[in-house]
């Protein structure tokens, strides 16, 4: 038990000074009787104060240390390190939140702040008298990547892995990579076409050596822990052999069945049995089992097999399970767009020329449907009239989606600057709420839309839109000059919400990953960890963060990448020691706690005593709510410690 | 089913062919609505400062009536009341200290507690269910092409909506149930020009002949409505249409709870002497009257 404890009160600035009675406190926790150093400093955390702490351990040879400043999600580490280099355990070491708890939350409160500032840190100097000196848990790595989802994200932080020489394993849901940007026209705000930029990556990500892909697959049941995940991985049946399908397509040319192209956003129909583009990596064909003849009636049709020059069409449902020993997780999953059904003011998707912008990008794109001519889906007349909405299901916290999608201003200035190069008389209109144009050459861009390509921008919304003739009516607002704007439009482009890629809330939950409630993946910190998950060893690329445009997703991807080498840069890693442990002479064998274990960490003996694997605890305390005895407790958690730290809070009343 | 009924100002001048349509109607549909002995203004616009409480006393002073009849619901025809009345009783329900306040102030009154429900006559027919109406409706409506149209208090805010505020439903399941042929309009919500009719004329002009067109350029034979404003807005103000757009299509006017009236064979209680688009021509030719 510590019998010299250290306080280092810090003003964090005027964060803490500025609200709190910093000497008094410094000086009220004096007295206690264990206290021998107590001083405050400005910033804690900066060198001179870090110095000031390593100088009182040694000199007034501190055998504890509380450090009240901010929250300890930001600094424990950097004051545990400081002790440690002086010579101190650093699980002696606590963090008293005073910024967070008290100086920020009581502003206003004068001397009530002051009476509960010394409380929390004699709470705090409770808890470290019951600590135990740790040494962290030293664990093995295995060195290879899980890389989940392959649109440019995950095809980015893949390649940048493997080229560092370590293994990645490439999980794709769909039949090819390419994800998103594949369905893109062109490329804000550049113009650069995706086939120019993507297919190449494409390419290097299906054959580099290091790199295994694996293409309409699924995770399926993740255990483990950072270092040494175990991965299952699903691989769903494409009904065609791959080891012998060349990608000849010639199979889709005799397929009798035709139904709306995800790839194409609906705006064409594909076969039952395809690759879904061209390009695709790998250039292998799956078969559709929900729209196949053969595959439903289980006879007849078979002309895909008949034509096929290499026999590959088996009809055999090869599904394939592997497991796959992995050290770290990046999740690349992208994102969506809600669908224009969603929208009944502007039409639920029953009027056809009123459609969202993927599946105008597909109009646009040289590649898709209509090979860049730009026709509307109703009867193919190219429309002279274009309306697009902005903000459609964003920033509409009472109906929608509260947040910003982040990249439909710039997107939709990009298709009304390729529409009106498609259609050189063609008028395009614009209704936006704010233009968010903030990126390295992307005002720019927004004003040569505007003034080269005499986009008219409407600020204001579009409250209906509805058929009048083979017209579409918009009805909307000029909030700038108060007026009414009716348009009589021939197509009418929605700027529908970016959402989170289905399933994301299951793959969440066996990734036992967090998600914002809006389903973004959640980072460990927004400004400091943004490319780590909570769950250490699992990290987060591209749009499933957030929406985000390429420039930023390739970089967030790079990150990423960064951060999985840096984990399994070394032999071991060390995990925090402090754990569940278990009082064999109290436990019962219940086994309660190997119920609520959510790591699977606990199991019972074969002497009917609970036992904690170290390597797979994660420190979070529910088996020790959950058992009848008392028997588990968490190091330097312990019930005594906390009832301690409850005493010292309401001491006095 | 027995539930008390709030008139309110216009039901008993003007729309007396609304009120009393709706209680024969309703009473045939087995709900008796019984008027509260006395009522009060219903506080007409609702008022959106969060501290002016003085103007939510007329309404919370009606559901104290209520609550004194011993009825759990409050059956507001007219829109304006409808949304007025509605609107006050959720600011209280939601707000005790609020509800506080206005029961001290009207200390002469017993303290409302918040219980009761303010209903619109769309949403009690929607809670009988369509089956009895269908059932009930010995006169369908058949081939008659009705445009519903719902304006705005009854679905805006979406806190006091009776349907969903993009795309209400509520009379067009009713209209169906009555034999009648719905005709869709994408401007059955879209705003009447309301009180403008006093001082802009031009514009309520404007804005009934846009939302009249949408509906016989659709086919429709008449349009139905539960407002007494849009009511007026779109019957009395087509005269001013006919002066401005000359050639605009003419179509009666009718609230939804003379159709029902007629649908349950009561058509002796419609009286359209005070339509301005008379429909008798019509009704009689589809051998409804």
């Amino acid at each position: 038990m510590p019998e010299r404890v250290g306080v280092f009160v810090c003003h964090c600035g005027q964060n803490v000074a500025g609200v709190l009675d910093v000497e008094k406190l410094r000086d009220e926790i004096s007295k206690h009787p264990k206290v021998v150093h107590a001083e405050d400093y400005v910033f804690m955390c900066s060198d001179p104060g870090q110095e000031r702490i390593k100088r009182a351990i040694e000199e007034k040879e501190l055998d504890g240390v509380v450090v009240a400043a901010c929250s300890p999600t930001l600094h424990e580490d950097t004051f545990r390190r400081a002790a440690s280099s002086a010579g101190l355990n650093p699980y002696l070491v606590e963090v008293a939140n005073i910024r967070e708890w008290v100086s920020w939350p009581h502003r206003e409160e004068g001397e009530a702040a002051n009476t509960k500032v010394i409380r929390v840190v004699r709470s705090s100097i409770a808890k470290l008298l019951g600590n135990k000196a740790l040494e962290s848990i030293r664990v093995p790595v295995t060195r290879s990547v899980l890389v989940i989802g392959g649109g440019i994200a995950g095809i980015q932080a893949a390649l940048d892995i493997a080229d560092a020489g370590l293994k990645v394993y490439l999980v794709e849901r769909d039949p090819s990579v390419g994800g998103r940007m594949a369905q893109l026209s062109e490329t804000f705000p550049t113009l650069d076409c995706p086939q120019c930029i993507l297919t190449p990556k494409m390419t290097n990500v299906g054959h580099h050596p290091n790199v295994q892909l694996l293409a309409y697959c699924e995770v399926d049941e993740i255990s483990g822990h950072a270092g040494n995940f175990r991965v299952g991985v699903r691989r769903k049946p494409t009904y065609v052999d791959w080891e012998k399908c060349i990608g000849c397509a010639a199979c889709m040319e005799v397929c009798p069945v035709d139904v709306p192209s995800e790839y194409e956003a609906g705006m064409a129909t594909r076969k039952a049995i395809y690759i879904p583009f061209p390009q695709a990596v790998p250039n292998r064909a799956v078969i559709d089992s929900k729209n196949c003849l053969r595959l439903i009636h289980g006879k007849g049709c078979g002309l895909c097999a008949k034509v096929c020059p290499t026999e590959a069409v088996t009809f055999q449902h090869d599904e394939g399970n592997q497991e796959l020993e992995i050290g770290a997780i990046v999740v690349a999953t992208g994102l969506s767009v809600m669908e224009t059904e969603e929208f009944s003011e502007y039409g639920y998707g029953k009027l056809k020329d009123v459609i969202n912008a993927l599946q105008f990008e597909r109009i646009l794109a040289p590649s898709g449907p209509t090979n860049g001519e730009v026709v509307r889906p109703s009867d193919g007349k190219v429309p002279k009239e274009v309306v697009f909405i902005q903000c459609v299901g964003s920033r509409d916290p009472e109906n929608w989606k509260p947040y910003c999608s982040k990249i439909c201003c710039m997107y939709t200035a990009k298709q009304a600057m390729l529409y009106r190069h498609a259609v050189p008389d063609g008028q395009a209109y614009v209704f936006y709420i704010d233009i968010r144009s903030d990126g390295k050459g992307y005002e720019e861009f927004i004003h040569r839309t505007m003034e080269e390509e005499r986009v008219l921008y409407i600020r204001g919304k579009v409250g209906k839109v509805y058929q009048e003739g083979d017209k579409l009516r918009v009805i909307g607002a000029d909030t700038l000059s108060g007026k009414k704007v009716e348009i009589d439009a021939d197509l009418v482009v929605l700027a529908t919400a970016a959402i989170p890629s289905l399933g994301i809330e299951d793959l969440a939950n066996r990734l036992r990953i967090q998600l914002t409630e809006n389903g973004w993946v959640k980072e460990a910190h927004l400004k400091l960890r943004p490319l780590e998950t909570l769950t250490s060893g699992i990290f987060t690329a591209g749009a499933a963060q957030f929406p985000k445009d390429i420039t930023y997703v390739v970089a967030q991807a790079s990150g990423a990448a960064a951060k999985a080498l840096d984990l399994l840069a070394r032999d071991e890693i060390e995990r925090e020691p402090t754990i569940a442990q278990v009082n064999g002479d109290i436990c019962t064998a219940c086994g309660n706690c190997v119920e609520v274990c959510p790591y699977d960490a606990v199991e019972l003996s074969e002497e009917k005593v609970a036992k904690v694997n170290e390597v797979t605890c994660q420190g979070c305390g529910v088996c020790v709510a959950a058992c009848p005895s008392g028997a588990i407790s968490l190091l330097n958690y312990d019930s005594k410690q906390i009832l301690d730290m409850i005493s010292s809070l309401v001491e006095g009343g | 089913m027995k539930l008390a009924y709030y008139p309110g100002c216009t039901l008993k001048g003007r729309a007396r062919n609304f009120e009393e349509t709706l209680v024969v109607s309703s009473s045939a549909l087995g709900v008796e609505l019984e008027e509260l002995p006395k009522w009060s203004c219903c506080g007409t616009v609702c008022s959106l400062a969060s501290d002016d409480l003085m103007r939510q006393l007329a309404p919370i002073r009606n559901l104290i009536r209520t609550q004194e009849m011993g009825s759990d619901g409050l059956v507001a025809p007219c829109a304006m009341c409808y949304n007025t009345m509605k609107r006050a009783n959720l600011l209280v329900k939601g707000d005790r200290e609020k509800l506080e306040t206005v029961n001290e102030f009207m200390d002469r009154e017993v303290d409302y507690d918040g219980t009761v429900e303010v209903l619109h006559p769309l949403q009690v027919f929607g809670s009988i269910g369509m089956h009895p109406v269908r059932k009930k409706a010995s006169r369908p409506l058949t081939g008659l092409k009705i445009s519903p149209y719902y304006g705005c208090l009854l679905i805006r805010p979406s806190a006091v909506a009776i349907d969903d505020p993009r795309n209400p439903r509520v009379m067009e399941l009713l209209l169906e149930a009555l034999g009648a042929e719905v005709v869709d309009s994408p401007l059955k919500a879209f705003c009447c020009g309301a009180y403008l009719t006093i001082n802009r004329k031009d514009a309520v002009a404007n804005m009934a002949h846009k939302i009249i067109a949408a509906a016989t350029t659709r086919g429709a034979d008449v349009m139905t409505t539960s407002c007494p404003l849009c009511f007026f807005n779109l019957d009395s103000r087509q005269e001013e249409v006919q002066a401005r757009y000359p050639g605009a299509t003419r179509i009666p006017i009718l609230y939804f709870t003379q159709l029902v009236a007629l649908a349950l064979d009561l058509g002796d209680s419609c009286d359209f002497t005070d339509h301005y688009m008379d429909p008798r021509p019509l009704l009689e030719e589809r051998e409804l009257l």
